[in-house]
């Protein structure tokens, strides 16, 4: 059983994604984890789906889609991955501030020189008010102090707030 | 006899610890039917959900449909949860219902019956709750806070056959849920 990855990115209309999946159904490919949003407008999804097509019988498949030129569809074929377990604890980063040039860049850099794994994210710019929100798993004995007061260094030169801050799940 | 007072040594049985079962099990999305809290099969069961919840690492709550029994019984217990701040304890309700539920604020859930995945749910901080004690049947109100409040709806939401899921405000409010045991 193979594992596909499949992204489809272009002009939003109803139906993508009932015309992607019925095609993936026809190929007998079973969607396991997938995304979906509208990122400027522009429709962005991505997929894993696993079965027995090739990733040429899928763009086959997903032909008729892209044969206006409005969608860019891709399919690759992918090793399957483990789930890690037990490493890491989860934080929510929140950013917020005047658009600037390279927020992200320089507050993912710090993340990953602490180790750390961004699991999400989402940024949206909206009137030239910036915004991203990520979900962090950070390696056991991190110095959460010192990542926090780094991060708020970053944020200080940039002039836009960051915060860091557990994702406590609460089990029942 | 206050909530506060009881505990499980006053239900007169042995718990005995049964499996948990996870979603999609039909049991979890079913409604559960109200019960006679003085049914022995109740008091069993009551014992059962303590004993359970006792041997699961992190459990601070478990209801009847997640050992598979269709019931409106539940047990909780946020003693010593760094979250907490009004608890009663151990103490397990049967056909609990909510009274009133004010100060809603979004919170990331997890449930032992749906293990690998968590949600962003939005619950009261302020809550009152009435049901009937195991045995004796006695009607008791609850009021409390944060914690044990959060833990009482998500109970009281198992008992009605909902998931944490069914309350997620949005597609982009599920994360994946590692095992950190
Ligand atoms: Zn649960």
């Amino acid at each position: 059983m193979g594992e596909l990855a499949v992204t489809v990115i272009g002009h939003d209309r109803p139906g993508i994604i009932a015309d992607v999946s019925e095609a993936l159904a026809r190929l007998a490919l079973n969607l396991s984890d997938s995304t979906m949003t509208l990122l400027r407008g522009h429709f962005a999804m991505t997929l894993i789906c696993t079965g027995e097509a090739s990733a040429s019988q899928v763009e086959q498949e997903l032909a008729p889609l892209t044969a206006q030129g409005s969608l860019l569809v891709s399919v690759r074929e992918v090793t399957p991955e483990v789930t890690p377990v037990g490493a890491g604890e989860p934080y929510v980063l929140s950013v917020h501030g005047a658009d600037r040039l390279g927020i992200v860049a320089a507050v993912t850099r710090v993340i990953a020189e602490a180790g750390g794994n961004v699991t999400d994210l989402t940024t949206r710019l909206s009137d030239g008010f910036y915004v991203l929100l990520a979900q962090i798993d950070l390696p056991p004995g991190t110095d959460v102090a010192g990542l926090t007061a780094r991060l708020e260094a970053v944020g200080r030169d940039l002039n836009v707030g960051v915060g860091l801050r557990p994702a406590e799940v609460d089990v029942f | 006899m206050t909530v506060l007072e009881w505990n499980e040594q006053r239900l007169g049985v042995t718990g005995t610890v049964r499996p948990v079962v996870t979603a999609p099990a039909e049991v979890l999305s079913q409604p559960s039917p109200p019960v006679d809290p003085s049914d022995p099969q109740i008091v069993q069961l009551a014992a059962d959900l303590v004993a359970t919840m006792r041997v699961s690492p992190g459990c601070v709550g478990l209801a009847a449909p997640q050992v598979g029994v269709a019931a409106q019984v539940f047990c909780v217990d946020t003693s010593g949860h760094p979250r907490s701040k009004i608890c009663h304890g151990t103490f397990v309700l049967c056909n609990a219902r909510i009274v009133s539920a004010t100060r809603w604020e979004r919170g990331r859930e997890g449930c032992m019956s749906v293990p690998h995945l968590t949600g962003d749910v939005k619950r009261a901080t302020r809550l009152t709750v009435a049901g009937q004690l195991p045995g004796t049947g006695e009607e008791v109100v609850i009021e409390t806070n944060a914690f044990e409040a959060r833990a009482l709806q998500h109970e009281i939401d198992h008992c009605a056959g909902l998931l944490f899921l069914d309350r997620v405000p949005g597609p982009h409010a599920v994360y994946a849920r590692k095992v950190y045991l």
